[in-house]
């Protein structure tokens, strides 16, 4: 890259800077053992509404995996009042939009609503947690769904190369090694009665977490709380721990095969840290440089010195235990191993080398300055306090956010990458044609080659 | 709520928008060019977004990729997008780096050329045609994008050809079409520059005025062909296309009233009964009821010149023959021009559509864009505070009329994917087969 020269007019200086905090709000605890968190935000008549339990993925016993995303969709699916159609038409007709999803950590189901509509969607949110009906006809329809689901993966090489990714990584024992949503096998082995069991262990105040986020006072919160979840009872069930303990210890290629693909997805990494970590902000600054930023080392090399690609990207999936760190990338077929060695580089360069000045004030100032950028929604602001209650990080995580991301040092960085980054345990996945990838993959010598079919079993 | 709006206009024809909120210190700009992939000249699709990507490799005052760097050094986000009738760009950036935002649009709208060279255009075509494998050719049913609307408008119509581009043209593509389509098209008096957020009223005037009031006016465009189209195809349009994929999937497309006009409203309204959110018809009827649909979903493109695309967007249930999918869709959309729609179905879509609205206009790039939207297409930016009154004011009447003119069988098109080999109905069987056990 050539040096700005002389020539060039000079860049506009930042007037004084505006200050900013991030939303305050209030924590209150409500006789049922609900926790409530409300950010009154008085910008649009709108409000948010989370409701965070305890059951997430990582609650799925071995061979029921999926039961956890599916109890949380099954929420929206009927209550004993209102069928599945009868229900979203009542949450429809108020302009609510509501969706139930489980991450790992914690499920949770999220509603926006006008603020003239909140009273009667909350009314009716209350009436989801506390009495959903999972009817079996709605068990059986959305257990086809993930059915359904599976199979589409099997033909779309972006989401195949991410799940077979985990699979690769973490050892069987692990739920991490296994799709979040289950695969044919466990979710077709999924009955009404676990369900039922799951939801009366998990599903309850001792246990949840209210966000209220918007056009609404803490009090007012609490009033529509107190009604809407009146009669639901329960105390907190035990936190469960998954295992985050990596396949193997060596690196490997896994190549899945998909015959005349025009391009390879590339999976290139290793199981990462908690979330929790006393590292997190050298880490997150590491990988901002390394991978994070669209001028970061990784996408400038591939993307705008090579044009291998249309993006690359690193990151670290955060979770209370330790979820994967992973380069991501598409890329043309021929060129598959020329582009896995610019990421390998790329990783072995920032292990040895200390990271200019330039790069590091880049990356911190990026991720101080757009910090408020982040939060200029109800919804997203709901989604910041989730981190902050499932990951237990401190109360004034938000307000420290900044200083500390600024108090990052290139040795640091270094050290960081050093002690987070494992090219000597990096597993590379490659979703592509066979042909055209195996046979240069294996002269890389970056680790053994074993084929595999779009399932994941290993090719003959 | 009402966003509040000023426009004016620069000597060299740029048209202003600021639109002031002070609730954070955060400020967009946005800047919308009147020129999209209809504009391409024969042998040139793909063009106009390539020609985007070039937008990113510097100008007379800034290095390759230094955009970029400026942007996120000062703490913000940005990016560009290429449609049909035009290409925006966009930053939002902290309150107190406004003019840095405003200096990179003005840079490489006065001098992008001396920044220009064959190694830039090379590169950038390798990442687009990356791009175009990423998005289409290496994606289950990527190439509806392109066939869609190769199929709903007529071969000689600026709409029929792909946005994204063949691999042919992109490699035709030369620095001199890269100067030609900049002289032409990246003018001032071609564009609309929209501001909200946290700045001061005339402040950003000056810095407007400062850094675009040199840019000399363009000598016009070439005006696009007459682009208006009979009300319907005349015809049911069909084009199956086997695809490495799964499960079938049908796109039924509908040609409706432009974007803007009051007949639209109707038909957004009749998209969002038809398939926005879980209580639309086809995700109760398809999905829920009959067990025949995987997901189910409608949009309408929103184009603004000619006619407009209702779209219809159904993927099977594993066992759920292709044939069979297209029957189910065609027979909900049947009942619905038979029996019409109620007004409780109005209330729900428009309920909806009001929620969304309020909630995208959190953001201030979505406000400036929004604004730039109504700015370029009818220089009325202040149709964004009209809209939602518009669809208020749809009737189920209207809606019904809508139906009765334009979802009959001489208006449809239909692109039905099919999976290519045997290999996946057998994958079907089995997998039916474990979900039995």
């Amino acid at each position: 890259m050539t040096s700005a020269t002389s020539s060039k007019a000079a860049r506009p200086a930042p007037g004084p800077p505006r200050e900013y905090h991030f939303p305050r709000f209030e924590r209150r605890r409500l006789d049922n053992g609900i926790e409530l968190v409300v950010a009154p935000v008085a910008k649009v008549p709108l409000v948010t509404v989370a409701v965070l339990s305890d059951a997430g993925a990582v609650c799925d016993r071995p061979g029921q995996e999926g039961l956890a995303q599916l109890v949380a969709k099954l929420l929206l699916e009927g209550t004993i009042n209102s069928d599945g159609a009868e229900l979203a038409e009542r949450f429809e007709r108020l302009g609510a939009s509501i969706d139930a999803a489980a991450d790992w950590d914690s499920s949770s189901v999220t509603m926006t609503a006008l603020s003239e509509h909140l009273s009667a969607s909350f009314d009716l949110l209350g009436e989801v947690m506390r009495t959903p009906a999972f009817r079996v006809r709605e068990v059986e329809r959305l257990k086809g769904e993930r059915l359904a689901e599976l199979l589409q993966l099997r033909a779309e090489p972006r989401g195949l190369a991410d799940e077979l990714f985990s699979r690769f990584l973490y050892a069987p024992s692990s739920r991490f090694a296994h799709s979040e949503g289950g695969d044919e096998r466990s979710v077709a082995a999924i009955d009404r009665e676990q369900i039922l069991s799951f939801y009366q262990a998990r599903y309850v105040p001792g246990g949840a977490t209210v966000i209220v986020t918007g056009d609404i006072t803490a009090d007012r919160a609490e009033e529509l709380t107190r009604r809407a979840l009146t009669g639901w009872s329960g105390s907190a069930p035990s936190r469960i721990v998954a295992d985050d303990v990596p396949a193997r210890f060596e690196r490997a290629v896994h190549v899945i095969a998909k015959s005349d693909a025009p391009q390879s997805e590339l999976r290139i990494g290793h199981v990462g840290i908690p979330r929790n970590h006393p590292d997190f902000f050298a880490v997150n600054v590491m990988n901002a440089v390394l991978g994070g930023l669209f001028n970061s080392r990784i996408n400038l090399n591939l993307r705008e010195v090579h044009g291998y690609t249309y993006g690359a990207f690193s990151g670290y999936e955060w979770r209370r235990q330790a979820g994967p760190f992973v380069v991501s990338t598409a890329v043309k077929s021929d060129i598959t191993d020329a582009a896995a060695r610019e990421v390998l580089a790329e990783i072995d360069r920032i292990r040895t080398e200390p990271i200019a000045a330039e790069e590091l004030s880049l990356a911190t100032s990026y991720l101080d300055g757009v910090f408020p950028i982040r939060f200029e929604t109800t919804a997203s602001i709901a989604a910041a306090l989730a981190v902050l209650v499932i990951q237990g990080l401190p109360e004034d995580y938000y307000d420290r956010y900044r200083q500390r991301v600024r108090a990052v040092t290139v040795d640091e960085i270094l050290n960081a990458a050093q002690n987070y980054l494992h090219p000597n345990a990096m597993q590379m996945i490659v979703v592509g044609d066979p042909s055209a990838v195996a046979p240069s993959l294996d002269k890389l010598g970056f680790g053994p080659v074993t084929l595999y079919d779009t399932l994941g079993h290993p090719s003959a | 709520m009402r966003i509040p709006i000023e426009t004016f206009r620069l000597p060299n024809g740029l048209f202003v928008t600021l639109s002031q909120d002070h609730t954070a210190p955060i400020v967009a700009v946005n800047l919308w060019y009147h020129v999209g992939s209809a504009n391409e000249p024969p042998g040139r699709t793909g063009f106009a977004h390539l020609f985007e990507h070039m937008l990113f490799q510097g100008s007379a005052d800034v290095d390759a990729n230094e955009h970029f760097e400026l942007v996120q050094r000062a703490g913000g986000t940005l990016n560009g997008s290429t449609w049909l009738e035009r290409t925006n760009y966009f930053e939002t950036v902290p309150s107190n780096q406004l003019e840095l935002a405003l200096w990179l649009e003005a840079n490489r709208m006065g001098k992008l050329l001396p920044a220009m060279t064959q190694q830039k255009l090379d590169t950038q075509r390798d990442v687009v045609m990356n791009e175009r494998r990423w998005s289409m050719d290496n994606q289950p049913y990527g190439t509806w994008m392109e066939k869609l609307p190769a199929l709903c408008f007529p071969p000689e119509h600026p709409f029929h050809h792909s946005l994204m581009g063949s691999m042919e043209d992109l490699t035709a593509a030369s620095l001199n079409d890269v100067a030609q389509f900049f002289a032409t098209y990246y003018t001032p008096d071609n564009a609309v520059l929209s501001v909200a957020g946290d700045f001061d009223q005339s402040e950003a005037r000056r810095l407007i005025e400062l850094h675009f009031g040199s840019i000399p006016r363009g000598k016009g465009k070439p005006a696009l062909p007459d682009m208006s189209l009979p009300p319907v195809f005349g015809q049911w349009k069909r084009e199956v296309v086997p695809d490495d994929i799964m499960l079938p999937r049908l796109f039924l497309a509908f040609r409706s009233p432009a974007f803007g006009t009051k007949e639209y409203y109707a038909a957004s309204v009749c998209g969002a009964i038809l398939g926005v959110r879980n209580g639309s018809r086809l995700r109760r009827r398809l999905v829920r009821e009959r067990q025949v649909a995987a997901d189910a979903s409608a949009f309408t493109y929103d184009l603004a010149k000619g006619s407009d695309l209702l779209v219809v967007d159904v993927t099977a249930r594993p066992g759920v023959p292709a044939e069979q999918l297209e029957q189910e869709v065609a027979d909900e959309i049947d009942v619905m021009v038979r029996d019409g729609i109620e007004p409780a179905d109005v209330e729900r879509a428009v309920a909806l559509i009001q929620t969304s609205f309020v909630s995208a206009m959190q953001q201030a790039g979505e406000r400036a864009d929004r604004i730039s939207l109504f700015a370029t297409y009818f220089g009325r930016p202040e149709m964004v505070n009209e809209e939602l009154g518009h669809y208020e004011a749809v009737t189920s009447d209207r809606v019904n009329e809508f139906i009765r003119e334009r979802l009959g069988e001489n208006n449809r098109a239909s692109l039905l994917y099919i999976p290519r080999d045997d290999a996946a109905v057998e994958l079907v069987g089995v997998d039916a087969a474990a979900g039995a056990r």
